[in-house]
Protein backbone atom coordinates (compact mmCIF):
# COMPACT_ATOMS: atom_id res chain seq x y z
CA UNK A 1 0.00 0.00 0.00
CA UNK A 2 1.60 3.32 -1.39
CA UNK A 3 -1.39 5.10 -0.25
CA UNK A 4 -0.73 8.62 1.83
CA UNK A 5 -1.84 8.06 5.36
CA UNK A 6 -3.70 11.25 6.80
CA UNK A 7 -2.18 12.93 10.13
CA UNK A 8 -3.78 13.54 13.37
CA UNK A 9 -4.80 16.84 12.03
CA UNK A 10 -6.24 15.78 8.76
CA UNK A 11 -7.94 12.75 10.66
CA UNK A 12 -11.70 13.83 10.90
CA UNK A 13 -12.31 13.39 15.01
CA UNK A 14 -14.13 10.46 16.47
CA UNK A 15 -13.09 7.79 14.43
CA UNK A 16 -15.56 8.93 11.54
CA UNK A 17 -15.08 7.44 8.20
CA UNK A 18 -17.28 7.47 4.76
CA UNK A 19 -19.60 4.42 4.65
CA UNK A 20 -19.19 1.51 3.12
CA UNK A 21 -16.20 0.15 3.79
CA UNK A 22 -16.03 -3.47 5.51
CA UNK A 23 -16.49 -4.16 1.66
CA UNK A 24 -12.82 -3.57 2.15
CA UNK A 25 -12.80 -6.53 4.72
CA UNK A 26 -13.36 -9.67 3.59
CA UNK A 27 -15.11 -11.79 6.24
CA UNK A 28 -16.44 -14.55 3.78
CA UNK A 29 -13.75 -17.35 5.18
CA UNK A 30 -15.04 -17.15 8.78
CA UNK A 31 -18.29 -19.55 7.62
CA UNK A 32 -18.73 -22.84 8.22
CA UNK A 33 -22.54 -23.02 6.89
CA UNK A 34 -23.21 -21.73 3.54
CA UNK A 35 -26.57 -20.28 2.38
CA UNK A 36 -27.46 -21.62 -0.87
CA UNK A 37 -29.64 -19.62 -3.09
CA UNK A 38 -32.57 -21.30 -5.03
CA UNK A 39 -33.51 -18.61 -8.05
CA UNK A 40 -37.28 -20.85 -9.16
CA UNK A 41 -38.28 -20.85 -5.29
CA UNK A 42 -37.21 -17.29 -4.54
CA UNK A 43 -40.50 -14.86 -4.85
CA UNK A 44 -38.38 -11.17 -4.50
CA UNK A 45 -39.72 -10.46 -1.14
CA UNK A 46 -36.09 -9.16 -0.21
CA UNK A 47 -36.52 -9.98 3.36
CA UNK A 48 -33.13 -11.60 3.07
CA UNK A 49 -31.55 -8.53 1.84
CA UNK A 50 -33.39 -7.10 4.27
CA UNK A 51 -32.34 -8.82 6.93
CA UNK A 52 -28.63 -9.53 5.80
CA UNK A 53 -25.92 -8.36 8.56
CA UNK A 54 -23.28 -7.82 5.65
CA UNK A 55 -25.44 -6.75 2.85
CA UNK A 56 -24.09 -10.13 1.17
CA UNK A 57 -27.28 -10.40 -0.83
CA UNK A 58 -26.58 -10.14 -4.37
CA UNK A 59 -29.36 -7.93 -6.44
CA UNK A 60 -29.16 -8.05 -10.44
CA UNK A 61 -29.72 -4.55 -12.54
CA UNK A 62 -33.64 -4.77 -12.31
CA UNK A 63 -32.73 -4.96 -8.23
CA UNK A 64 -33.89 -8.72 -8.32
CA UNK A 65 -32.68 -11.16 -5.68
CA UNK A 66 -29.79 -13.05 -7.80
CA UNK A 67 -27.74 -14.88 -5.18
CA UNK A 68 -25.17 -14.69 -2.43
CA UNK A 69 -21.62 -12.37 -1.83
CA UNK A 70 -19.56 -15.56 -0.62
CA UNK A 71 -16.95 -12.92 -0.11
CA UNK A 72 -18.57 -11.47 2.43
CA UNK A 73 -21.35 -13.78 3.85
CA UNK A 74 -20.39 -14.57 7.72
CA UNK A 75 -22.98 -17.96 7.41
CA UNK A 76 -25.07 -16.37 9.91
CA UNK A 77 -27.99 -18.07 8.14
CA UNK A 78 -30.23 -15.49 8.70
CA UNK A 79 -31.23 -15.23 5.32
CA UNK A 80 -32.61 -18.40 5.11
CA UNK A 81 -34.66 -18.31 8.73
CA UNK A 82 -36.09 -15.06 7.28
CA UNK A 83 -37.14 -16.49 4.03
CA UNK A 84 -41.09 -16.83 4.19
CA UNK A 85 -41.10 -19.58 1.04
CA UNK A 86 -43.15 -22.50 1.93
CA UNK A 87 -42.81 -25.69 1.99
CA UNK A 88 -39.10 -25.07 0.61
CA UNK A 89 -37.20 -22.19 1.49
CA UNK A 90 -35.62 -20.21 -1.39
CA UNK A 91 -32.12 -19.96 0.72
CA UNK A 92 -31.10 -23.35 2.42
CA UNK A 93 -28.93 -23.75 4.37
CA UNK A 94 -25.81 -26.45 4.09
CA UNK A 95 -22.72 -27.56 5.69
CA UNK A 96 -19.34 -26.04 4.36
CA UNK A 97 -17.52 -29.66 5.70
CA UNK A 98 -19.16 -32.35 3.62
CA UNK B 1 -32.99 31.19 42.71
CA UNK B 2 -35.25 28.39 43.71
CA UNK B 3 -33.94 27.05 47.05
CA UNK B 4 -34.84 23.87 48.17
CA UNK B 5 -33.69 20.85 50.21
CA UNK B 6 -32.62 18.14 48.23
CA UNK B 7 -30.45 15.13 48.41
CA UNK B 8 -27.20 14.62 45.83
CA UNK B 9 -29.78 12.27 44.02
CA UNK B 10 -32.82 14.35 44.29
CA UNK B 11 -30.07 17.22 43.12
CA UNK B 12 -29.21 15.19 40.40
CA UNK B 13 -32.35 14.19 39.22
CA UNK B 14 -33.74 17.91 39.17
CA UNK B 15 -30.96 18.93 36.54
CA UNK B 16 -31.45 15.75 34.76
CA UNK B 17 -35.33 17.41 34.32
CA UNK B 18 -34.11 20.48 34.04
CA UNK B 19 -31.77 19.54 31.01
CA UNK B 20 -34.24 17.34 29.52
CA UNK B 21 -32.36 14.72 27.80
CA UNK B 22 -33.41 12.89 24.55
CA UNK B 23 -32.25 9.93 25.57
CA UNK B 24 -31.99 8.24 28.60
CA UNK B 25 -30.84 4.52 29.31
CA UNK B 26 -30.50 3.12 32.71
CA UNK B 27 -29.68 0.25 35.09
CA UNK B 28 -30.51 0.93 38.78
CA UNK B 29 -27.61 -0.12 41.42
CA UNK B 30 -27.24 1.35 44.50
CA UNK B 31 -26.64 4.00 45.65
CA UNK B 32 -27.71 5.64 42.36
CA UNK B 33 -31.09 4.14 41.72
CA UNK B 34 -32.79 7.07 42.70
CA UNK B 35 -31.56 8.95 40.46
CA UNK B 36 -33.06 7.66 37.20
CA UNK B 37 -35.84 6.52 39.55
CA UNK B 38 -37.43 10.54 40.38
CA UNK B 39 -36.62 11.28 36.54
CA UNK B 40 -38.77 8.45 35.65
CA UNK B 41 -41.25 9.72 37.71
CA UNK B 42 -40.69 13.17 36.23
CA UNK B 43 -41.15 11.48 32.81
CA UNK B 44 -44.58 10.01 34.07
CA UNK B 45 -45.57 13.03 35.09
CA UNK B 46 -45.01 14.92 31.63
CA UNK B 47 -42.46 17.31 32.77
CA UNK B 48 -39.55 15.59 30.50
CA UNK B 49 -40.04 14.37 26.78
CA UNK B 50 -36.95 12.14 27.25
CA UNK B 51 -36.62 8.68 25.50
CA UNK B 52 -36.39 6.76 28.16
CA UNK B 53 -34.91 2.81 27.68
CA UNK B 54 -34.88 0.59 31.14
CA UNK B 55 -32.17 -2.20 29.76
CA UNK B 56 -31.10 -5.18 30.99
CA UNK B 57 -27.79 -3.90 32.38
CA UNK B 58 -25.12 -1.39 32.53
CA UNK B 59 -23.15 -2.79 29.58
CA UNK B 60 -26.36 -2.26 27.60
CA UNK B 61 -27.17 0.86 29.49
CA UNK B 62 -23.75 2.58 27.85
CA UNK B 63 -24.17 0.65 24.72
CA UNK B 64 -27.94 2.73 23.81
CA UNK B 65 -26.32 5.43 25.30
CA UNK B 66 -23.26 5.09 22.51
CA UNK B 67 -25.80 4.48 19.89
CA UNK B 68 -28.14 7.37 20.79
CA UNK B 69 -25.89 10.02 21.37
CA UNK B 70 -23.89 9.00 17.64
CA UNK B 71 -27.26 9.61 16.01
CA UNK B 72 -26.56 13.06 17.36
CA UNK B 73 -28.93 12.55 20.73
CA UNK B 74 -28.28 14.81 23.93
CA UNK B 75 -27.52 11.56 26.25
CA UNK B 76 -27.69 10.41 30.30
CA UNK B 77 -27.04 7.91 32.45
CA UNK B 78 -26.14 7.36 36.25
CA UNK B 79 -24.75 4.29 38.20
CA UNK B 80 -22.21 3.49 40.32
CA UNK B 81 -19.59 0.84 41.64
CA UNK B 82 -20.48 -2.66 40.05
CA UNK B 83 -22.52 -0.54 37.23
CA UNK B 84 -20.01 1.49 36.50
CA UNK B 85 -17.50 -1.29 36.31
CA UNK B 86 -20.04 -3.36 33.69
CA UNK B 87 -19.83 -0.23 31.89
CA UNK B 88 -15.85 -0.06 31.14
CA UNK B 89 -15.48 -1.86 28.05
CA UNK B 90 -17.76 0.59 26.46
CA UNK B 91 -16.41 3.79 27.87
CA UNK B 92 -13.36 4.40 25.68
CA UNK B 93 -15.13 3.63 23.13
CA UNK B 94 -17.29 6.49 24.16
CA UNK B 95 -14.62 8.94 24.37
CA UNK B 96 -12.64 7.63 20.64
CA UNK B 97 -16.04 8.00 19.25
CA UNK B 98 -16.26 11.59 21.00
CA UNK B 99 -19.49 11.20 22.41
CA UNK B 100 -20.55 14.00 24.96
CA UNK B 101 -22.57 11.38 27.08
CA UNK B 102 -23.16 12.68 30.40
CA UNK B 103 -23.11 10.20 33.42
CA UNK B 104 -24.38 11.45 37.04
CA UNK B 105 -22.12 8.64 38.82
CA UNK B 106 -22.76 8.08 42.89
CA UNK B 107 -19.21 7.00 44.04
CA UNK B 108 -19.52 3.37 45.85
CA UNK B 109 -16.84 1.12 46.82
CA UNK B 110 -16.09 -1.81 44.69
CA UNK B 111 -16.45 -5.42 45.01
CA UNK B 112 -14.85 -7.55 46.61
CA UNK B 113 -15.82 -7.95 49.28
CA UNK B 114 -19.09 -6.44 48.45
CA UNK B 115 -20.01 -3.13 49.98
CA UNK B 116 -22.35 -0.23 49.10
CA UNK B 117 -20.94 2.50 50.84
CA UNK B 118 -19.06 4.88 49.24
CA UNK B 119 -15.45 5.03 48.44
CA UNK B 120 -14.02 6.53 44.88
CA UNK B 121 -12.69 3.12 43.57
CA UNK B 122 -14.90 2.76 40.94
CA UNK B 123 -14.67 5.92 39.32
CA UNK B 124 -10.61 5.72 39.93
CA UNK B 125 -10.53 2.93 38.33
CA UNK B 126 -11.91 4.80 35.12
CA UNK B 127 -9.71 7.39 34.88
CA UNK B 128 -7.58 6.71 32.01
CA UNK B 129 -10.91 5.74 29.73
CA UNK B 130 -10.95 9.21 28.10
CA UNK B 131 -13.93 10.74 30.10
CA UNK B 132 -13.84 14.45 32.08
CA UNK B 133 -14.36 13.76 35.82
CA UNK B 134 -16.00 16.14 38.03
CA UNK B 135 -15.98 15.04 41.78
CA UNK B 136 -18.87 17.41 43.68
CA UNK B 137 -18.45 17.90 47.59
CA UNK B 138 -21.86 18.30 48.34
CA UNK B 139 -25.56 18.33 46.70
CA UNK B 140 -25.10 21.78 45.59
CA UNK B 141 -22.13 21.16 43.75
CA UNK B 142 -23.87 17.84 42.43
CA UNK B 143 -26.76 20.10 40.80
CA UNK B 144 -24.48 22.50 39.54
CA UNK B 145 -21.89 20.58 38.18
CA UNK B 146 -24.06 18.37 36.17
CA UNK B 147 -25.58 21.19 34.21
CA UNK B 148 -22.10 22.39 33.36
CA UNK B 149 -21.23 19.05 32.22
CA UNK B 150 -23.41 18.91 29.75
CA UNK B 151 -22.24 22.32 28.69
CA UNK B 152 -18.19 20.66 28.92
CA UNK B 153 -19.42 17.37 27.05
CA UNK B 154 -20.69 19.08 24.05
CA UNK B 155 -18.29 21.37 23.80
CA UNK B 156 -15.09 19.33 23.87
CA UNK B 157 -17.09 16.55 22.38
CA UNK B 158 -15.63 14.45 25.29
CA UNK B 159 -18.16 12.34 27.73
CA UNK B 160 -18.26 13.57 31.36
CA UNK B 161 -18.82 11.95 34.65
CA UNK B 162 -20.36 14.15 37.59
CA UNK B 163 -19.82 12.14 40.85
CA UNK B 164 -21.25 12.56 44.22
CA UNK B 165 -20.16 10.42 47.42
CA UNK B 166 -22.09 7.69 48.10
CA UNK B 167 -25.14 7.94 50.77
CA UNK B 168 -22.68 10.79 52.08
CA UNK B 169 -24.17 13.33 49.41
CA UNK B 170 -26.68 10.74 47.66
CA UNK B 171 -28.66 10.17 50.20
CA UNK B 172 -28.10 13.36 52.58
CA UNK B 173 -30.79 16.49 52.35
CA UNK B 174 -29.17 19.72 52.14
CA UNK B 175 -30.00 23.70 50.95
CA UNK B 176 -29.54 24.05 47.90
CA UNK B 177 -30.07 26.85 45.26
CA UNK B 178 -31.67 25.51 41.86
CA UNK B 179 -32.22 27.88 38.34
CA UNK B 180 -35.04 28.58 37.42
CA UNK B 181 -35.96 25.98 34.56
CA UNK B 182 -36.05 28.65 31.50
CA UNK B 183 -32.44 29.88 32.98
CA UNK B 184 -30.98 26.28 33.14
CA UNK B 185 -32.22 25.60 29.95
CA UNK B 186 -30.94 28.77 28.37
CA UNK B 187 -27.61 28.00 30.40
CA UNK B 188 -27.08 24.90 28.51
CA UNK B 189 -28.60 25.82 25.29
CA UNK B 190 -29.16 23.78 22.18
CA UNK B 191 -27.43 20.50 20.88
CA UNK B 192 -26.63 19.99 17.29
CA UNK B 193 -23.87 17.13 16.57
CA UNK B 194 -21.88 17.68 13.44
CA UNK B 195 -22.30 14.14 12.05
CA UNK B 196 -25.17 12.22 12.93
CA UNK B 197 -24.81 8.54 12.20
CA UNK B 198 -28.75 9.07 11.46
CA UNK B 199 -27.70 11.56 8.38
CA UNK B 200 -28.44 9.11 5.66
CA UNK B 201 -27.68 11.00 2.65
CA UNK B 202 -24.22 11.42 4.11
CA UNK B 203 -23.92 8.06 5.31
CA UNK B 204 -20.97 7.25 7.85
CA UNK B 205 -19.03 4.72 9.58
CA UNK B 206 -18.56 4.89 13.51
CA UNK B 207 -15.82 2.51 15.03
CA UNK B 208 -14.65 0.97 12.04
CA UNK B 209 -11.36 -1.69 12.39
CA UNK B 210 -8.48 0.40 13.14
CA UNK B 211 -5.27 -1.40 13.20
CA UNK B 212 -1.47 -0.52 13.15
CA UNK B 213 -2.40 2.47 10.69
CA UNK B 214 -4.80 4.72 12.44
CA UNK B 215 -5.06 3.25 15.72
CA UNK B 216 -2.27 5.35 17.36
CA UNK B 217 -3.56 8.87 15.75
CA UNK B 218 -7.28 8.35 17.07
CA UNK B 219 -5.75 7.79 20.64
CA UNK B 220 -3.78 10.80 20.31
CA UNK B 221 -6.78 12.79 19.14
CA UNK B 222 -8.55 11.55 22.29
CA UNK B 223 -5.29 12.33 24.50
CA UNK B 224 -4.91 16.23 22.58
CA UNK B 225 -8.82 16.28 23.40
CA UNK B 226 -8.77 15.67 27.17
CA UNK B 227 -5.72 17.77 27.66
CA UNK B 228 -7.18 20.76 25.97
CA UNK B 229 -10.78 20.18 27.91
CA UNK B 230 -9.63 22.10 30.65
CA UNK B 231 -10.43 25.46 29.17
CA UNK B 232 -14.05 24.68 28.43
CA UNK B 233 -14.66 23.25 32.17
CA UNK B 234 -12.64 26.42 33.07
CA UNK B 235 -15.24 28.85 31.01
CA UNK B 236 -18.24 26.62 32.03
CA UNK B 237 -17.40 27.71 35.77
CA UNK B 238 -16.60 30.92 35.16
CA UNK B 239 -19.94 31.80 33.42
CA UNK B 240 -21.90 29.91 35.69
CA UNK B 241 -20.06 32.00 38.79
CA UNK B 242 -20.52 34.87 36.74
CA UNK B 243 -24.53 34.81 36.03
CA UNK B 244 -25.60 32.91 39.35
CA UNK B 245 -22.77 33.28 41.91
CA UNK B 246 -21.27 30.30 41.97
CA UNK B 247 -17.96 30.09 40.41
CA UNK B 248 -15.94 26.77 39.61
CA UNK B 249 -12.41 25.71 38.50
CA UNK B 250 -10.49 22.69 38.42
CA UNK B 251 -9.39 23.13 41.80
CA UNK B 252 -9.88 25.07 44.75
CA UNK B 253 -7.26 26.83 47.51
CA UNK B 254 -9.24 27.00 50.59
CA UNK B 255 -7.01 29.32 53.17
CA UNK B 256 -3.80 28.42 51.32
CA UNK B 257 -2.15 32.04 51.03
CA UNK B 258 -0.10 31.36 53.71
CA UNK B 259 -0.60 27.64 54.48
CA UNK B 260 2.22 25.13 56.15
CA UNK B 261 0.84 22.09 56.23
CA UNK B 262 -1.71 21.01 53.77
CA UNK B 263 -4.64 18.33 52.84
CA UNK B 264 -5.37 17.46 49.31
CA UNK B 265 -8.78 15.48 49.10
CA UNK B 266 -11.58 14.88 46.33
CA UNK B 267 -15.51 15.11 46.95
CA UNK B 268 -17.01 15.20 50.65
CA UNK B 269 -14.21 14.79 52.85
CA UNK B 270 -13.52 18.42 51.36
CA UNK B 271 -16.56 19.60 53.54
CA UNK B 272 -15.23 17.92 56.58
CA UNK B 273 -11.92 19.66 56.20
CA UNK B 274 -13.01 22.74 55.87
CA UNK B 275 -14.36 22.96 59.27
CA UNK B 276 -11.17 21.51 60.92
CA UNK B 277 -8.98 24.08 58.62
CA UNK B 278 -11.34 27.16 60.09
CA UNK B 279 -10.91 25.82 63.96
CA UNK B 280 -7.16 25.44 63.77
CA UNK B 281 -6.67 28.83 61.98
CA UNK B 282 -9.14 29.98 64.79
CA UNK B 283 -5.97 28.50 67.13
CA UNK B 284 -3.21 30.30 64.79
CA UNK B 285 -1.99 27.01 63.10
CA UNK B 286 -1.85 27.90 59.31
CA UNK B 287 -2.89 25.08 57.64
CA UNK B 288 -4.99 24.71 54.13
CA UNK B 289 -7.40 22.21 52.15
CA UNK B 290 -6.31 22.19 48.41
CA UNK B 291 -9.77 20.57 46.55
CA UNK B 292 -9.13 18.79 43.36
CA UNK B 293 -12.60 19.15 41.71
CA UNK B 294 -11.62 18.12 38.38
CA UNK B 295 -9.42 14.70 38.44
CA UNK B 296 -9.68 14.17 34.36
CA UNK B 297 -8.01 16.06 33.23
CA UNK B 298 -5.62 16.50 36.03
CA UNK B 299 -5.13 20.07 36.39
CA UNK B 300 -0.91 18.99 37.30
CA UNK B 301 0.33 22.19 37.11
CA UNK B 302 -2.22 24.09 38.75
CA UNK B 303 -1.64 21.74 41.78
CA UNK B 304 1.91 22.25 41.60
CA UNK B 305 1.37 25.85 41.86
CA UNK B 306 -0.66 25.65 44.64
CA UNK B 307 1.43 23.42 47.01
CA UNK B 308 4.94 25.22 45.92
CA UNK B 309 4.96 27.36 49.17
CA UNK B 310 3.61 24.60 51.76
CA UNK B 311 5.87 22.88 53.98
CA UNK B 312 3.90 19.19 54.09
CA UNK B 313 1.32 17.53 52.25
CA UNK B 314 -0.86 15.14 52.75
CA UNK B 315 -3.02 13.59 49.95
CA UNK B 316 -5.71 11.93 50.81
CA UNK B 317 -6.92 8.96 48.74
CA UNK B 318 -10.97 7.13 49.17
CA UNK B 319 -9.90 4.42 47.46
CA UNK B 320 -6.68 1.98 47.62
CA UNK B 321 -4.37 0.93 44.40
CA UNK B 322 -3.24 -2.27 44.79
CA UNK B 323 0.14 -1.32 42.73
CA UNK B 324 2.72 -2.02 45.18
CA UNK B 325 3.10 1.99 45.72
CA UNK B 326 0.70 5.01 46.36
CA UNK B 327 -2.88 5.59 45.33
CA UNK B 328 -3.39 7.16 42.54
CA UNK B 329 -4.43 10.92 43.21
CA UNK B 330 -0.82 10.85 45.78
CA UNK B 331 0.76 9.36 42.89
CA UNK B 332 -0.37 11.88 40.53
CA UNK B 333 0.32 15.24 43.06
CA UNK B 334 3.46 13.75 43.73
CA UNK B 335 4.36 13.28 39.96
CA UNK B 336 2.91 17.24 39.20
CA UNK B 337 5.19 18.38 41.95
CA UNK B 338 8.18 16.52 40.64
CA UNK B 339 9.32 19.41 38.60
CA UNK B 340 9.00 21.91 41.10
CA UNK B 341 12.02 23.74 42.64
CA UNK B 342 9.97 24.09 45.66
CA UNK B 343 8.72 21.14 47.15
CA UNK B 344 6.76 20.53 50.22
CA UNK B 345 7.15 17.06 52.45
CA UNK B 346 4.26 14.95 51.11
CA UNK B 347 2.41 11.92 52.21
CA UNK B 348 -0.03 9.32 51.28
CA UNK B 349 -3.08 8.81 53.56
CA UNK B 350 -5.98 5.78 52.47
CA UNK B 351 -9.08 6.76 54.31
CA UNK B 352 -13.04 5.86 54.39
CA UNK B 353 -13.01 2.83 52.29
CA UNK B 354 -16.19 0.91 52.29
CA UNK B 355 -17.85 4.01 53.46
CA UNK B 356 -15.59 4.18 56.54
CA UNK B 357 -16.35 7.38 58.59
CA UNK B 358 -14.33 10.67 57.95
CA UNK B 359 -14.69 12.91 60.71
CA UNK B 360 -13.20 16.04 62.36
CA UNK B 361 -10.84 14.48 65.11
CA UNK B 362 -9.52 12.13 61.91
CA UNK B 363 -8.57 14.99 59.94
CA UNK B 364 -7.00 16.72 62.70
CA UNK B 365 -5.18 14.31 63.65
CA UNK B 366 -3.82 13.86 59.77
CA UNK B 367 -2.73 17.44 60.58
CA UNK B 368 -1.32 17.04 63.62
CA UNK B 369 0.68 14.33 62.29
CA UNK B 370 1.89 16.71 59.27
CA UNK B 371 4.01 18.72 61.52
CA UNK B 372 6.51 15.58 62.15
CA UNK B 373 6.09 14.37 58.61
CA UNK B 374 9.59 12.92 58.67
CA UNK B 375 8.42 10.62 61.07
CA UNK B 376 5.86 9.38 58.83
CA UNK B 377 5.58 6.60 56.84
CA UNK B 378 5.04 7.66 52.53
CA UNK B 379 1.80 5.74 52.53
CA UNK B 380 -0.79 5.57 55.80
CA UNK B 381 -3.95 3.80 56.42
CA UNK B 382 -6.24 6.18 58.39
CA UNK B 383 -8.03 4.23 60.84
CA UNK B 384 -7.25 0.95 59.94
CA UNK B 385 -7.19 -2.10 62.44
CA UNK B 386 -3.74 -3.09 62.60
Amino acid sequence: MSKKLLSVKELPKGDVLEAGTAILFETGDWRSDRPIFNKELCIDCKRCWLYCPDMSILLDENKKVSGIDYKHCKGCGICSFECPVKPNKAITMEKEVK
Amino acid sequence: MVVAAKTGNEAMAEAMRQINPDVVAAYPITPATEVVMIFAQFLADGLVDTEYIPVESEHSAMSACLGAAAAGARVMTSTSSQGLALMYEILPIVSALRLPIVVCEVNRALSGPINIHCDHSDTIAARDFGWVQIYAENSQEAYDGTLQAVKIAEKTSLPVMVSTDGFIISHCMEKIEMLPDDEAKKFIGEYKMEKSVLDIKNPTTRGALDLQDYYFEHRYQTSEAILNAKNPILEAGEEFGNKYGRKYGLIEEYKMEDAERVIVALGSTCGTTRDVVDELRGKGEKVGLLKIRVFRPFPAQEIATALSNAKSVAVLDRSDSYSGQGSPVYVEVLSALFKNDKKPKIVNYVYGLGGRDINLEDIKSVFENLKKVDQLEEKNYLGVRM
